[in-house]
Parts: structure tokens; sequence; C-alpha cells
């Protein structure tokens, strides 16, 4: 063993400091036992039961610092002698870092914050509904993000919401707009005098990106998740939402976006709807009612078509000219021009979609232009992909579903799964179009042209291997105000070679198009 | 809070799981604050029943009731009235009775530094002349042990208090109750971290002799000295009372040095007494314990209570007793604390937990009160902000604040102040307290110092209790 002596004059720490550095060094290699201490007559008893009472310190005083260290060599002694002005120095410059106050419970979080207004709750499913219930009881609104509740619990959450006046958005509420503050997976949208209730996330965040990019905007979005237009939850938060937005007098024009309700729900939805004087949007995706039960009430097949009435009975913003209804015709020459980029035997479109509204969306677009369209979502067993990692014919395929999420983040996070899946596409000789959704917003990933854009080069090269061309036909779901900028990402993917459409109508609308074209080899005038 | 007023500038979200959230709310001129959530009494389904099965009318009592108790802590006025010796003031304390800290335990299952501090107490009280007849004599069963606690009194460390001990004596001005402590010894070899060498019994002896006679007439002449203000004072000057009393101890000094050179049978003795005051900056742990003890003492047998009176430990077990349910205690093992060990010692030396000082905690000071002592931060992790994080933690489990004893830093903020047990298990959070840490082994004493949270053990089976 060897020991060696360190004094250093006319210091001052305070113990704790001295006994954590002699912590360290204690810890560095090779060395047995140290002590760092001021050098009072305590201490020197201190170190002489040590056995660290070294000869040098005979001659020394209170206010001198010593250092004893017991060593195994004494390259390691010195290296550790070495070491203590850093050492001291590092544990009296150590930074403070500035407090966040930090809850533990929600219980002790409201009663120093009583002013809260909500509780964001993306727990595990089986400890949300419990959390849910204490806010509620305490006052606040609720939006679980959380999916995984039970029916029951819903429903017995959502009738305490409703008695206590308050909101439950969710479960599985993947976005809402309140006050204009974006949560959870939400867009950053112009605020204006249109008010969403939305049963689909995705399908919130296309309507108000929308309304926004067209000049419009957004004066509350509820999300009530998707179970909500179900028959066991009978639209219980889709009338409250619908309720408070009528008797909000920011909102002037309400847009209802749905999968289609249950039979119930839709009655008791017209029902208060009659009463109104505020007219009414809704977009039930899919489900086509004939009946109005009002003069003000307006139904849309799309999501685009929702977002540009309530624009138009919002009197803000403008529909440009080269949009829906108008942009048809252009939408048909830019099929044309692609199709014939084609070669033949490319006859196939694959539709990857990370929003499974826009999936949903992509099959009602379709409907009547392409036919035989396989997916993993569909009602319709005779068109369910057998396998949904393996596209065949004309194949669009929700990423979002649970055979793709498990283990793994959203699609929208995480663009590996579909990257791999745009390129098994791309190697197909009977693809002619890959049709991509891009949801920004917070939540989503923040950079998704630097995950497409060297995927689309990929899918350049695989093609050109051919001698041919796949087009990439997307949607970017968005706004300039997003931390990821639309127009930026649109550009970055645009260079890269994609076509990007204003919505994911469009989208889907030119890509029918194409494969209409591609197949019949000429356009049937006013489909 | 009603649907109504949902609409309006501005959102305040309480967010409660995936972080990321944050950033969108505060970016776009909302306010958010995190729940860093666990599962309710960390996953114990059994606890979850227990919780679960308090009804809104018992909650409702049980709030009242908690209510009650902090009241009573808060309108607490220690004073120290006195010195004495335990045989003369300490009740139910005979001749062949030693106190000891924490619950209660026998000889068998004593540890080391309690069963040291016994044998130095036995020669100490000339029971016994050597290691062997004391220890002989203390696993006889002719001695009693009792805890601290049972007599109104507390004791740090091993917490050991024989008859011939003289103490402090506070007396709650406000309910009338007393309490007692010994003195602090001071560092090094002493007997409460288990020591019993020769220098330890002369030292005691010394105290016995000098320094007790000697501060017992200056008090007589200065009068009885207010703690609370003590401690209030000393709060705003870097202590927390339990592992930091420089401050507390300067001030206690000021007091009473006047009067012990007033007073004194010599010179010599006044000086003595004065430096040896001066030379222990734990000299005032002594009275900033029973100061705490005598003002929970106070808040005991309040029907529907779920309030910590009691939190102590004896070196093998870790216990608590509860206003509501009198003075059944509730225990598990004793943890080890994480600690700063010094010099030749490592953490293999350590004994589990052991005294009487959590009753500082328990009071909520110490641990509690760790936020208004950066000097002793180190022990927490180094910086400031880990204490200022520990005490914010602390307010999640207590009932209330203080309103005498404040923290400078969180803006003179009260304390928290009275652990309720159902908060605890509740959140699965434990107590935080600082503590000393005792050799295992008898005879050597002191090996470092440190921190723990509390075992949950005893909260767990105080509310199982609490709840029947």
């Amino acid at each position: 063993m060897e020991y060696g002596s360190k004094i250093m004059k006319g210091e001052y720490f305070d113990s704790v400091t001295l006994m954590n550095v002699a912590r360290m060094i204690s810890e560095m290699a090779g060395i047995e036992d140290a002590a760092v201490v001021m050098g009072t007559r305590e201490n020197m008893s201190i170190l002489s039961s040590a056995g660290l009472l070294l000869n040098d310190f005979k001659k020394t005083d209170d206010t001198d610092l010593l250092v004893a260290v017991k060593a195994h060599d004494m390259d390691s002694l010195g290296m550790a002698l070495k070491s203590v002005p850093d050492l001291l120095d590092e544990v009296r410059k150590k930074k403070s870092t500035v407090n966040e106050e930090k809850y533990y419970s929600l219980d002790h979080s409201l009663e120093e914050n009583p002013d809260s207004d909500m509780v964001l709750i993306s727990l595990p499913g089986k400890y949300a509904a419990g959390e849910a219930r204490r806010a509620l009881k305490a006052g606040l609104h609720v939006m679980l993000f959380s999916d995984n509740v039970g029916l029951d619990d819903e429903v017995e959450l959502k009738k305490l919401g409703r008695d206590k006046g308050l909101l439950v958005m969710g479960p599985d509420c993947g976005t809402a707009i309140i006050n204009g503050i974006p949560l959870a997976f939400a867009n950053v949208v112009n605020r204006g005098n249109i008010g969403l209730v939305a049963a689909s996330g995705t399908g919130l965040q296309e309507v108000s990106t929308l309304i926004s990019n067209m000049g419009g905007g957004i004066s509350q979005a509820i999300g009530t998740g998707g179970r909500d237009v179900k028959k066991e939850v009978g639209g219980l938060m889709t009338i409250e939402g619908i309720k408070l937005l009528a008797s909000d007098p920011a909102t002037q024009v309400i847009a209802i976006v749905s999968k289609p309700p249950h039979r119930d729900v839709v009655i008791k939805i017209d029902d208060l709807i009659s009463k109104l004087d505020k007219p009414v949007v809704a977009v039930y995706l899919g489900e086509t009612i004939e009946d109005r039960p009002k003069l003000n009430y307006y139904f849309s097949d799309t999501l685009e078509g929702a977002a540009i009435k309530a624009l138009e009975l919002s009197k803000y913003g403008k529909v440009s000219a080269d949009r829906y209804p108008e942009g048809q015709e252009k939408l048909e020459i830019k099929a044309k021009e692609i199709a014939g980029s084609s070669s033949l035997g490319q006859k196939y479109l694959r539709g990857l979609f990370s929003g499974g509204t826009f999936c949903h969306e992509a099959l009602i677009t379709f409907k009547g232009v392409v036919s035989s369209v396989f997916c993993n979502i569909s009602a319709n067993k005779e068109h369910e992909l057998s396998d949904p990692w393996k596209s065949m014919g004309n194949t669009v395929v929700d990423l979002g579903e649970d055979e793709f999420t498990r283990g793994r983040p959203h699609p929208m996070i995480d663009y590996t799964l579909r990257n791999k899946r745009i390129l098994a596409e791309a190697m197909d000789p009977e693809v002619a179009v890959i049709l991509l959704d891009v949801v920004l917003g917070y939540g989503s990933n923040m950079d998704p042209g630097k995950e497409l854009v060297p995927v689309l080069e990929e899918v350049k090269e695989i093609a050109g291997t051919r001698n041919t061309k796949i087009s990439v036909i997307c949607s970017v779901t968005g706004t300039d105000m997003d931390p990821q900028n639309r127009s930026k990402v649109a550009r970055e993917l645009e260079r890269a070679g994609a076509v990007v459409m204003n919505s994911n109508y469009e989208a889907c609308r030119l890509s029918a198009l194409v494969i209409y074209e591609l197949m019949e080899g000429k356009l049937e005038k006013g489909v | 809070m009603t649907k109504s007023n949902l609409f309006k500038d501005g959102l305040k979200v309480v967010n409660m799981g995936l972080e990321g959230f944050n950033q969108g709310i505060r970016e776009s001129g909302g306010e958010s604050l995190q729940v860093d959530w666990k599962p309710r009494a960390g996953g114990d389904s059994r606890m979850v029943d227990l919780l679960d099965s308090i009804s809104e009318d018992k909650k409702a009592m049980i709030e009242q009731a908690n209510g009650e108790a902090l009241g009573r802590i808060l309108k607490g006025k220690p004073e120290l009235v006195g010195l004495s010796t335990a045989r003369e003031v300490i009740p139910g304390l005979s001749e062949d009775t030693i106190l000891h800290a924490g619950p209660p335990i026998g000889w068998g299952r004593m540890c080391g530094p309690m069963r040291g501090a016994i044998i130095g107490a036995l020669m100490y009280e000339g029971r016994a002349y050597n290691k062997e007849d004391a220890e002989a004599l203390g696993s006889s069963g002719i001695i009693e042990y009792s805890p601290c606690h049972e007599h109104n009194t507390v004791g740090p460390m091993a917490g050991i208090v024989s008859p011939s001990m003289p103490v402090f004596v506070l007396k709650n001005a406000e309910f009338g109750n007393q309490a007692y402590c010994t003195m602090n010894e001071g560092l090094g070899k002493v007997l409460r971290y288990g020591a019993y060498g020769p220098e330890v019994i002369t030292k005691l002896k010394w105290m016995e002799n000098v320094l007790y006679p000697n501060l017992r007439k200056a008090l007589e002449s200065c009068g009885p000295i207010d703690i609370k203000n003590i401690i209030a004072q000393s709060l705003h000057m870097g202590d927390e009372v339990h592992n930091r009393n420089r401050a507390a101890t300067s001030l206690f000094y000021r007091k009473i040095a006047p009067h012990i050179l007033r007073t004194a049978d010599s010179r010599e003795n006044a000086e003595a007494v004065l430096n040896f005051i001066d030379g222990n900056d734990h000299f005032f742990l002594n009275l900033s314990m029973p100061a705490c003890k005598v003002t929970l003492d106070a808040a005991r047998n309040i029907r529907n209570s779920s309030m910590v009176t009691a939190m102590t430990r004896n070196g093998t077990d870790f216990g608590i007793q509860v206003s509501g349910t009198g003075d059944k205690w509730f225990t598990g093992k004793a943890p080890v604390p994480d600690a700063l060990f010094f010099p030749g010692y490592r953490k293999e030396d350590a004994n589990p937990d052991i005294g009487d000082s959590s009753i500082t905690e328990t009071n909520g000071l110490g641990g509690f009160a760790i936020a208004a002592s950066p000097a002793i931060v180190q022990f927490v992790g180094g910086s400031s902000s880990d204490a200022n994080e520990y005490t914010l933690k602390m307010y999640e489990i207590s009932v209330g604040e203080n309103n005498i004893y404040q923290i400078p830093y969180l803006n003179f903020r009260g304390t928290p102040t009275g652990i309720d047990i159902i908060k605890v298990v509740e959140k699965d959070i434990t107590p935080f307290i600082d503590t000393g840490v005792a050799h295992r082994e008898p005879g050597v004493g002191q090996v470092g110092a440190g921190v723990l949270m509390a075992a949950k053990e005893p909260f767990k089976k105080a509310l199982e209790g609490f709840i029947r």
C-alpha cells in the first residue's frame, strides 16, 4: 500500500462537500481509502482511527484542508492527489438546475393549481378511467388519450361528465383544440368561427387544417373518441359537444366529423340540430344521409367537402379556383399525364396510410372508380387482405391498426415500418401508384421530409431499373404554423418526385383516376 | 367549474402520461403541468381495495379529524422550562428501566449500537464495571426496556435514557403536556451511536456533574426559552434542525450564554460549559427533538385522524404511531440509509436506520424542510434543486403547511406538516428522512450521515389498523 497526502492552506469547505470528494476519490481505480477533511482536532482523531493520520499533518491547523489517500500503487496515488482541486471545484460549482415544480398525484397538483381547466390523460388504459373519474369529481374537463378503457367505464365517465357539465373527450381521443391550444396530436390552426365535434382524430386534423389553410378558422375542436357514436355510448359527448358549440358566441358554424354513427345516435344528433339556429355541416364518411332535419344542415361525403362547406358558411376565407369542384377537370388532366408515364403492366395502386380515417376516406373515394380494393379494415370480407403485411391487386392499408403498432410507436411518429412497405411495393412491377398520407402537428414525427425523401429516391431507382416510373401521390395534413411547416415538407417531398395534393381526398381521387385511366384507357366524364 | 367557462383565453392543463404533450400546449400559449404519475398504492391491490373501502362519509370525518390534528400542531408552543434528571421527571421510569429509541424491542433483537449504548449506560449508572458484566445484566431480564416515545421522551440514535441522566424538560405552553430529552454529547465516540469506552463514560459524568447543574441554574435565571421561535429563525438561517443545527445552536447559545456567566459555580466551569455548547453543532438537536415531541403529543388520540404522531426506528424496526389509533405501533424492517461515510467506513459498516430523531420529520422539519438547508444538500444528490424537489414531494403526503416554520427559498412557504398515512399509501411516497449513520457493531460510533425514504410496510399496516 502507498500513502500520500496533500495540504491545501487556507481553504474552507464544509464537511459534507469534503465527504463527497473523499467518496469520489475512493471510487477511483486503485484507491483503497481516502480522507479529505479540515485539520481540526476532532478530524485528526478521525484520521487517526482510519489509519490515515500521516506525518505531514502534524504541523497543520484548523484552516488547512488535508487530503490523505491510501492506494494500491504510486500511479493511482498520484492521479488521485492531482485530481483533488478539480473535484473540489466541480463540487463547488455544481450548476444549479432550475426547478420546475413536479407533482406526483392529480390530487396534489389540483390542490396547488385550483385554476386548472383540464386533465389530459395518456396513462395505461387500466389506470386511465380511475384518474379521469377523479378529475371529473374535482370539476375538471377530461381528455382521455388512452385507449383500452372499458366501454362501461366510458359510458359511466361520460354520464358523470354530462351531469357535471364537463367534457369527457375520449377514451382514444387523439386530438382536440381548445381555446386555440392544440392537445395531444393536433395542429396549429387559425382561430375563427367554425366549431368542430369529431369522433375521428385524423378527421378532425384534416378538417381543421383544410379550413385554416383556406383562410378560415376554428373556434374550438372537440374530440369525443371513436366509440362515442356507437350504440352503447349513444353519442353522449357528441351531443354535449354540439350543445356547447351551440351556446358558444365565438362559434358560428358547427361541423361534425365521424365515421358512420349508429342509427340511434344519428336520430339524437338530428333532433338536437333541428333546434339550433347555427348552420351545421356533417361528414359521416360513407354514410350519405338524404333527409335533412332542417334547412341549414349540410352533409358531405368527404372531409374536404365538409371543410369547404363549413368555410363557405363561415363567410371567411376563400376556396381557391383550382380546388374542388372546379378542380375536377384539372385532376383528370393530371391523372392522364401520370398514367401516360407508366409502362405496360403497371395497373395497381397501393395506399399506405398512417391515419385510419384517411384509409376509410380512400375506400369511399375509390367507390365506383376503382374496383376490387383490398384492405385490412374492410367490412367486406371478400376484399379483406388475407395477410395485412402483403398487398395484392389494389390495396389500401391502415398502418395504425393493432397488428402494425404492437410494440412500436404509431406510424405517424415512426416511419420505419411504412418506409419498408413503400420499398416492398416499389419492387412489384404491377404497381403504378403509391398513395401516402403525411400527418403533421404536435405529437407527429418532427421531420417527415428527412424520413421520406431517401425512400422516395430509392423508389425512383427501383422503378428506373425497370425503365419506368412509379408515381408517389400524397397529402400533407398540416399548416405552415405547425412545428414541421407544411409548405416546407411539401416542397421537400415534391423535390423528391412526389405529387403533393391539398387534401387526402384529392390525393385519393387523383390516384383513383390514374388507375381508372390505366384500366380503361380513358376517363368517363362526370365521375 | 362548469363548461360555461371552459371557452376563454388560454388553457391550464394537468398532463398525466406522455410528457411530450406539454410542448404543443406551452408553445401555443397554454399552461401545462406534468404529473409524475405512479400506479395507485404502487400497484398493491390489497391497499387499493382498502383505500376504496373508505366511504365518502368516512373521508369527510378523516379530513375533519386531520384538520383538528394539524391545528393542534400549529397551535403547539414548545418551551424549554427546565432541566432535571430522568429519574425525577420521566413518568414510569423505574431504577431498572432503560428507555430506547424506536418501537418496542427486547435485548435479543436489538442491533449492535443499541446494545453498545445500553452497555455504556449500565456502566455509567455503576451497575456494571466492564462490557461482559453489562452484557450479562442487559440480557438477564432484570433490566426492562421501553420506548422513549411511551414516556413522553425522545432520544437521538440509540436513544438510551437511564435514570441518572440529566434531561431537558420541555412544556407545550398551549396544551400543558411535557416532553423530555437527554443532552447532546457531541460527535465522535458517543453513547448514542453505541460507543461505551471510558472516554464516553467520562464525558457523560462530566455532563451530569458540570454541564447539567450549570445549565440548570442558567435556565432558572433566564426563564423559559421559546424553542419554536428558535427553530423558526434557524430555518431562515440554513438549518432543518435534524442534520443541521448550527444556526439553532448559535441562537440558543446567544440566549443562554449571559446566564451561564452570571450563575456558573466557577469561571472555569462557565468556560467549559460555553465551549461545550459552542463546539457541538448538534447541541440543539436534543432541543428540536423534544420540541417536536411535545408538539405532536398534543395531537394524539384524535378519533378518525390518519396523521402520524410518532415515526421512529430502533436500528432493527421502523415504527409509527397514528393519532386515530392511539398508542398502537405499526412496524416494518428498518432500511439502511444512503449515506456519505467518514474516512475508513463504507456502506457495509452501516447499521439500519436508528433513532427517535425522525420526530423532526413527523413535525414537518428535518428532511421535510431540507429545501431550507442548502448547506447539507450534498446528502441528497449535491444540488439545491434536489433538496427542493424532496421538500416539494413531501407536500404530497402532508396534511397541511406550517404557519410559523417557513422555507425562504420557496417564498417562505410553510413547511409540509403532518404526515397522512392515507396519502403515503395512496401515492406510494414515503417520508424523506435525514439521518446520522451508526456502525453496526457496538462500541464504534458514528460512521456517516445521509438520507433515506421511510419503510413502506409500517404505513400499510397502519392503514389496515386504522380502517378496522
